[in-house]
Parts: C-alpha cells; structure tokens; sequence
C-alpha cells in the first residue's frame, strides 16, 4: 500500500524536540520552585504551556506536515472554547460577587 | 450488453450495501487512512470534552469563596529528608513526555519496516504509560488516606478542589490507562506480523491517540497543578 509514504524523517527531530519539551517542563517547575507570583508566574506558564502543546501537535503528531485542510478541520473548532471560557469567566466572576455579597454580612 | 451486466454502479445495489456505497461515493476528501482521520476526528472530540472540564475547574475556582489549596503544597513529598513542593507531578510529566518521544520514534520505525525496534519502543512507551498511572495511584492514595481529600471537603480550604481534582486527573489517568492496553495490542499485533500486508499507519494511530494523552497533560500540569 502507499502507506510506505506515510511520515518520514530523522530520528534526530524527535530527539531534538524531546529534549526540548524536556527543558520547557523543567522551566515551567522552575515558576513553581521560585515561587514567582503575579504577572509572571500566569505568564510564563502560559508561555510554557503553549509551546510544550505545539511542538506535540505540530512535530510529534506531525500536523505542520499535514495538508491545510486538516489543519482547519483540527484547529478552527476549537476556538469555540474560547467563548466558552469567556462566558464561565463572567459567570464565576458574577457568582463570586453574589456569594460574598451575601455570605460577608 | 447481456454479458457485462454485472454491477458497473454501486448505485443499483439494493439495501443497506447500497446505502452504505452512496453515503461512501463522494470524492474523498482526506488522504490518509480513514482510520487515521477518524481518530484525529475523536481526538477532536476528547479536546472537547477536557476543554469543558478545565472550563468548569475554572468557573468552580473562579466563584469559590474559600481559599483555594496551594497546589504547590498540597502535592508535596518529602524525599530523602527534603521538602520537595509538587515533585512527584513534576517526574510524571517527565515520565509521560519520554513515554511520547519513545512513541514518536516507534512511529518512524514502524514505516522505515523496523518491527524489532518498533515493538521495542512501543513496549517502553506501555511500560512508561503504567508508571505513570502507578505514580497517580499512589498520589490519590496519599490525599484519600493521609490528607483527607474528598470530592465534596478537604481540611485545606475550597470543597471543589477534590470534585475538580479527582474528576479531572481521573479522567485523564483513564485515558492513559486505556492509551496502555491499546498499545500493549498494537506492539503484539505488530510483533506478530499483522501489519506486514496492510502497513503500519496503524502504529501511527495509535501514536496520535498516545500524543494526545500526553497533550492533555500539559494543560492540567500547567492548569490545576501550577496555577
């Protein structure tokens, strides 16, 4: 079968991206050893998180070698989430008012 | 004419057959094995699933009044006399991100025809699947028993830290248990020369499920562990 074609490439890259998501983990352990609060800790765990997800989707799962059409079909439901989080973030926002404006007194 | 009557359209055929060849007969729109689109389309659907989760962790957190539980110290150990804040997380997300390299590599030994090595790293990857759920096993065991977490209290502060908690690591370590047993298949199958005829996209499959597994672990880690 054609399968013979399917992903092909060095052992190196994965090596390489190994190792990577190695030190990004160590990195993102690291925010909680120092104990960084505020604005950076969220950062750079964000920072982290992003990057350690795309080199797995990207390289281990091999998506940037895929056409653009799975690409879309993969990527763009998603974003739905987002508004998802946007409406829960309203909502547990409201819910905590509530509760202290309640509770407090 | 009377000798080539035989089906030259799936379009006659009577039944389920042929309503299974006209819902089929479109152009394909992928190229790849369907079972790979199909298991990119699941995965796209658990994505669903652990994004609401993290979501709900989110809103719970977001409108709890009680203090949350510092992480931080909640999954700390002492080793060898240290007090190591959150350090078995730490090893199981390198656990399970060496687990996904080993697998990676399967995959390209799969293609390249390397059945001894390709069972060998998927064995690994199994093997460093269970260890991980072993370590799991053992940090729920250590909050049930000795911490006293439980889904509805815990003496550390907020009640939905143990529903989210137990809920959402639960789940995962599902995953990763059922990640194990279907690769525990897929290197005997492999070993056993299944795949020598229809080729080994099957490893790859199972290697996206795998990533997937260890994808969503990046998200807790960061999520529920370090936030």
């Amino acid at each position: 079968m054609s399968e013979a074609a399917g992903q092909q490439h060095p052992i190196g890259i994965y090596l390489k991206i190994w190792t990577l998501l190695f030190v990004l983990s160590f990195f993102s352990y690291m925010v909680d050893w120092y104990q960084l609060q505020g604005f950076w800790r969220w950062t750079l765990i964000l920072i982290f998180m992003f990057l350690k997800a795309g080199f797995i989707v990207a390289i281990f799962m091999h998506l940037s070698w895929e056409r653009l059409s799975l690409k879309y079909v993969l990527l763009l439901p998603p974003l739905a989430i987002l508004v998802l989080i946007a409406l829960m973030a309203i909502e547990g926002d409201y819910t905590n008012a509530v509760r202290h404006l309640f509770f407090d007194r | 004419m009377s000798v080539n009557t035989e089906k030259t359209s799936t379009f006659t055929e009577p039944g389920v057959g042929g309503m299974v060849a006209d819902w089929s007969s479109d152009k394909q729109a992928f190229d790849m094995p369907w079972g790979k689109l199909m298991m990119w389309i699941f995965l796209l659907s658990d994505t669903f699933i652990f994004s609401v989760f993290l979501t709900g962790y989110m809103n719970v957190r977001m409108s709890a009044t009680d203090g949350w539980p510092n992480p931080s110290e909640v999954f700390a150990l002492t080793l060898f006399g240290e007090h190591l804040p959150l350090i078995l997380i730490a090893i199981m997300t390198f656990v399970l991100i060496t687990s996904s390299g080993t697998m990676a590599m399967a995959v390209n030994y799969a293609y390249r025809g390397d059945k001894r090595k390709t069972v060998w790293l998927i064995s690994i990857t199994a093997f460093l699947g269970a260890t991980f759920v072993g370590m799991q096993a053992f940090e729920w065991t250590k909050l049930i028993v000795d911490e006293g977490i439980r889904p509805w209290s815990n003496p550390f502060g907020a009640a939905q830290f143990g529903s989210t908690f137990f809920m959402i690591t639960g789940f995962h370590g599902m995953h990763v248990t059922a990640g194990v047993i279907y690769l525990a298949i897929v290197a005997r199958k492999v070993a056993r020369g299944d795949y020598d005829k229809k080729g080994y996209a099957i490893v790859e499959i199972a290697g996206l499920y795998w990533h997937f597994v260890d994808l969503v672990w990046v998200f807790i880690f960061a999520f529920f562990y370090l936030w």
